[in-house]
């Protein structure tokens, strides 16, 4: 599994390409998740790729190849905090509940929703942590259950932050049939 | 100066220094002809969509400029698909411009309506819908720069007919590209860089792989500096083929399945391939596991995607060819490889029977024979555009070229029907240079109905069919690895002479070979196009050859034929 950063043009379409681009390069999107960034005109995305170093770079070297990423970069090998959140809609009844919220205090996760037969849990954490209390929910019943995907961030000092200069001014004069 | 969108990309267009534009009208497209008729730009009338984007990728390939087509929406869109992948995995600056449905019904399924930017997006360089008649020159600009620039490749814009009909202001200024900031990676790190340099100076048995990067990046005289400095033999791509005089000593030929025997072999025990501008494709590698184990790999390549994607290099260069080979000149420690080249030339030795006009007639006229003439007798200088399969292959094996840009055919995507359209954008791109089609009876077939636009365009090339009666390189397959079971390649073809008079072109028909020289002599003396249908034996193959996916040692080699009196074993 291979984890990459990209900043994207935050504009229609380009969701399209990137999956795109992957599809075409046969490599199979584990988790692919997209939002804004503080600059409004451009959006992050961090993908998660069933690939091995050498597909993951060949899929970083042909998103930057794509007009509308600025930046590619495979991360997998640095220091990361990823995060994936998820709701998990489980069933409840009034004798295993008080079981239940035991298991989410151990989990660290929290319980949005309250009805008579179910409840929902929010969770976020690593993967490994949600994958966990899935595990442990399942004999309960799980009746529904929405993640997020990863979102991956570079640890400390270690910026990666999209390109923002402008186009350099020889753009205006290239490619033009003139000699 | 308020103009409407259709104009407006009209006026772009010549500002560009756009002068043809190869395209078929229809619906959605009407109002830019409208503009194109006032307009000082020459629109050709191909017969089909697909001929125009082949059109187009000629021109580009001939001119080093960026060709452009042009199509209505729906199947004029879908009909430039093939020109595009070509265009494409050739790496050529094609800009395609399709008409598309009012903004206000995208969507609708209206009549003609396709989501050609959808269809062309694994295919193209980039895509872009415009549906503001303000947004057409940017547009335009940044598709040019997006085509031409970096490795080159297709943009395909789609304007909706009611950006074409709206009025905006023009500001050819105010409409510079403003395409998203890039990440500047810096070319190449200096471990990198020391890295090759030692290599190239600790070789013993170097040799270069030479590609079309080289043409893209305009760095011929730069490579010739080079390969003098450090005396390297040099091994071709199909693509690569003129970036290097095919005269030079140092030339070795082509590699690959149908590459020269000793170029294959050189490859194989050479201590050191520096590839240039080039990919590794399969077609040149063979089994990557056999793959010139001996020797250590440098690659020279401006597309970082294509980085150990099929052969693991020692060290990677990344950037513009020119700029690179320049960068490197410095530390060339000049070197003499005599012993390695006169070994070369050893492994050369019995199988240098390439000058087949040597051999005694034997009254059977061989593709070999008719390549061999045409190269004669142009002298090497005519512009060939071939299409895919024997004859191609013959071309390149039998048409020495000395000039960059002067052999233009389909290597990556191996497109069937491209050689006529493209000699027509290629006579548009060089209207005073000879050009020849080469192509077989198969292949013609695909895309004939160009021979009406040559007659309404008034152009003159040379068509050359090389008639076997059989889809040739699949018969050879079929010959090879299938037990001589011929299924749907023996081809029932029209009298092309007699075609060729219908749509008002001279057409001969050879079938000896002491015919050939005066009909090609004739042919050139024309100030028309001449179309001649060689009739060659029908079931001769392509040798050497690697079948697909052996080792690049393992060739299989003309038998002793009696048809062939130098036949040469390994």
């Amino acid at each position: 599994m291979q984890t990459l950063v990209a900043y994207v043009e935050n504009k229609p379409g380009v969701l399209n390409r990137v999956s795109s681009l992957a599809r075409r390069l046969a490599i199979n999107i584990d988790s692919l998740t997209v939002g804004p960034t503080e600059n409004e005109e451009i959006a992050r995305m961090t993908i998660v790729a069933h690939t091995d170093e050498k597909g993951a770079h060949r899929l970083e070297a042909s998103l930057e190849k794509l007009v509308d990423v600025r930046l590619a970069e495979n991360i997998s090998d640095r220091a990361l905090l990823e995060r994936d959140l998820a709701l998990i809609k489980v069933s409840a009844d009034q004798q295993n509940r008080p079981h239940l919220m035991e298991l989410i205090k151990v989990f660290r996760a929290r319980v949005v929703d309250v009805a008579p037969e179910s409840l929902i849990i929010e969770v976020s954490g690593a993967v490994e942590k949600i994958d966990g209390l899935l595990e442990v929910l399942r004999p309960f019943g799980v009746l529904e259950m929405a993640r997020s995907g990863r979102i991956s961030m570079t640890r400390g000092g270690d910026l990666l932050r999209p390109p923002v200069t402008a186009p350099s001014s020889e753009l205006a004069s290239a490619g033009t049939n003139l000699k | 100066m308020k103009l409407t969108g259709a104009e407006i990309l009209c006026e772009s267009l010549t500002r560009l220094g756009v002068r043809e534009i190869f395209g078929y009208p229809g619906g959605a497209i009407l109002p830019v002809y409208d503009a194109l008729g006032k307009s000082k730009l020459h629109h050709v009338l191909v017969r089909h969509e697909q001929g125009a984007t082949h059109m187009a990728d000629g021109y580009a390939r001939a001119s080093g400029g960026v060709g452009v087509a042009m199509a209505t929406s729906g199947p004029g869109a879908t009909n430039m698909v093939t020109g595009i992948a070509t265009a494409m995995l050739d790496s050529s600056p094609v800009v395609c411009i399709t008409g598309q449905v009012s903004s206000k019904v995208l969507g609708s399924d209206a009549f003609q309506e396709i989501d050609i930017t959808g269809i062309t997006m694994p295919i193209t360089k980039h895509n872009v819908v415009v549906s503001r008649a303000e947004d057409i020159a940017r547009t335009i600009r940044e598709a040019f720069v997006i085509a031409s620039s970096g490795r080159p490749g297709p943009v395909l814009v789609d304007i909706t007919k009611d950006a074409q009909q709206a009025s905006a202001e023009f500001d050819w200024e105010a409409s510079a590209p403003q395409l998203p900031p890039k990440r500047q990676r810096s070319n190449h790190d200096p471990a990198e860089f020391d890295r090759a340099v030692e290599l190239l100076n600790s070789a013993k048995r170097p040799l270069i792989l030479a590609g079309h990067g080289i043409m893209v990046s305009g760095a011929m005289r730069a490579f010739e500096q080079f390969v003098r400095a450090g005396s390297y033999p040099v091994a071709m791509t199909l693509l690569g083929i003129g970036c290097f005089p095919a005269s030079d000593p140092l030339n070795l030929g082509m590699m690959g399945m149908h590459g020269e025997a000793w170029v294959n072999n050189a490859i194989q025990e050479a201590d050191l391939l520096i590839a240039v501008g080039m990919r590794f494709d399969d077609r040149v590698t063979g089994d990557l596991r056999t793959y010139a184990k001996a020797a250590r790999k440098i690659h020279i390549e401006i597309d970082r995607a294509e980085i150990n994607k099929n052969v693991k290099v020692d060290a990677a260069l990344v950037g513009d060819a020119r700029e690179v080979l320049e960068k490197l000149m410095p530390y060339i420690v000049t070197r003499d490889h005599g012993a390695w080249i006169r070994h070369i030339a050893e492994l050369k030795g019995d199988s240098a029977v390439r000058d087949i006009q040597s051999l005694p007639d034997t009254g059977h006229l061989y593709a070999a024979h008719v390549i061999n003439d045409i190269w004669k007798e142009t002298h090497g200088e005519a512009i060939v555009v071939t299409d895919v399969g024997q004859h191609q292959m013959w071309e390149a094996q039998y048409y020495h070229h000395n000039r960059p840009r002067t052999l233009i055919t389909s290597g990556g995507l191996g497109t069937m029907g491209f050689a006529l359209p493209a000699a027509i954008g290629a006579k548009f791109a060089k209207p005073d240079a000879e050009v020849w089609v080469v192509v077989g009876d198969g292949g013609f077939q695909m895309t004939m109905s160009e021979l009406a636009t040559i007659v309404q365009e008034k152009i003159n090339i040379k068509i050359a069919i090389i008639n076997n009666g059989f889809l040739g390189m699949v018969r050879q397959w079929q010959e090879f690895f299938y037990d001589k079971r011929y299924v749907a390649t023996p081809l029932v073809a029209p009298d092309f002479a007699a075609l060729a008079n219908a749509f008002g072109i001279r057409g001969e028909r050879i079938t000896k070979r002491a015919e050939v020289v005066p009909v090609i002599r004739s042919a050139r003396e024309s100030a028309e196009t001449v179309l001649i249908d060689f009739r060659v034996e029908q079931e001769d193959s392509v040798y050497p050859m690697v079948a697909a996916g052996a080792s690049l040692s393992d060739m299989i080699r003309r038998p002793n034929s009696p048809l062939v009196e130098t036949a040469t074993e390994p």
